[in-house]
């Protein structure tokens, strides 16, 4: 997806020192940026004194990389679409429900999920660094931890939004959240019209990552990936 | 517009932002700093980086969480600067010392 809001979020690690010895009959492995070699360096250190175990740094990097993200917080939001009485509860009491479903985990230890309705638009962000609902979300995307986005949010949400390309009706009002290390907030989007009788495996699939930010909205019926 | 679901985007832009995200979180587990700690420390410190130009998310900031990371270990006796500059110095001979392919290891001697 392509928005033009003005953060820039390209970036992505800092080239390796290209060095001018480099001899394509005797290429040494290629040298890794400076902050990669620092946090190597830092491991390196704490491992030696016992204060880290190199394979629960990989279990952590696996779960983030491949096992938790949107696809979490889109069966939340699913169900609670699908079943008033879920929603009603996941509104009472979001941590209970996040306990049953086993999506309690680090950095989800109290969530609470507020509600769109044609009155109010719910938004989410961290203006102090980058507080976000981990078992449900997985890692929060680059705009989200820029400067850009955690100044304007609050300043300008509606057009911030509008950069996003949501734009709300007058007679809605924007809610914004601010995050922090005790209160995550999960944002519960406005189910589709159209979708009347859907399962909930189906709702899944209009969920997407920034519609639980409040970002976006849900994908509408009609373009329902196939 | 709307979102699309389950695009796919790596969840970490570099290797290397993902090893200083789980470095920090490992030690928060192993009880070496609260949470809310963190935050404070990291926070005051993307403030600081924020002053002089504008962070991206992207590399600007888990160079300051790298950064926070180090001061935090060395406020609490783990390591100093000397120390992490010695043995960033030892990978990266390390790695100019090792034919392409071969796993790098750091000698024993680097200390």
């Amino acid at each position: 997806m392509h928005h033009d809001l003005k953060l820039d979020t390209a970036g992505g690690e800092t080239p390796a020192f290209n060095m001018p010895h480099d001899d394509p009959d005797h290429p040494h492995s290629l040298l890794p940026s400076e902050p990669a070699l620092r946090v190597k360096a830092l491991e390196t250190i704490l491992t030696r004194k016992g204060l880290i175990d190199p394979a629960a740094l990989d279990a952590i990097i696996d779960t983030y990389e491949n096992k938790i993200g949107p696809q979490n917080g889109a069966r939340v939001v699913a169900r609670a679409w699908h079943d008033p009485a879920f929603r009603a509860a996941l509104l009472q009491d979001a941590d209970a429900i996040l306990d049953e479903m086993g999506l309690n985990g680090r950095q989800g230890e109290h969530v609470v999920v507020v509600e769109n309705t044609p009155e109010r638009h719910n938004m989410v962000v961290c203006t102090l660094c980058s507080c976000y609902p981990w078992p449900l979300l997985g890692i929060p995307p680059g705009w989200y931890k820029s400067d850009a986005y955690r100044a304007r949010a609050v300043r300008e949400p509606r057009k911030v939004l509008a950069e996003f390309g949501v734009t709300l009706p007058d007679e809605t009002a924007v809610r914004v959240w601010d995050s922090t290390a005790e209160v995550r907030y999960l944002v519960l989007p406005m189910r589709p019209e159209g979708t009347e009788g859907w399962s909930e495996d189906a709702l899944v699939a209009l969920v997407g990552r920034d519609s639980m930010i409040g970002t976006a909205l849900a994908t509408p019926a009609s373009e329902a990936p196939a | 517009m709307t979102d699309t679901p389950q695009r796919p985007e790596p969840a970490f832009e570099a290797p290397w932002h993902a090893q200083a995200f789980a470095l920090a979180v490992h030690l928060n587990e192993s009880g070496l700093f609260t949470w809310p700690e963190w935050v404070e420390r990291f926070s005051a410190g993307l403030r600081q980086a924020g002053l002089s130009r504008e962070l991206n998310g992207g590399d600007d900031y888990f160079t300051v969480w790298l950064a926070t990371l180090q001061r935090l270990m060395a406020d609490q006796g783990h390591t100093d600067a000397g120390e992490v500059e010695r043995i960033r110095q030892g990978w990266a001979e390390a790695y100019l010392s090792t034919p392409h392919g071969a796993p790098v290891h750091l000698p024993d001697d680097v200390i």
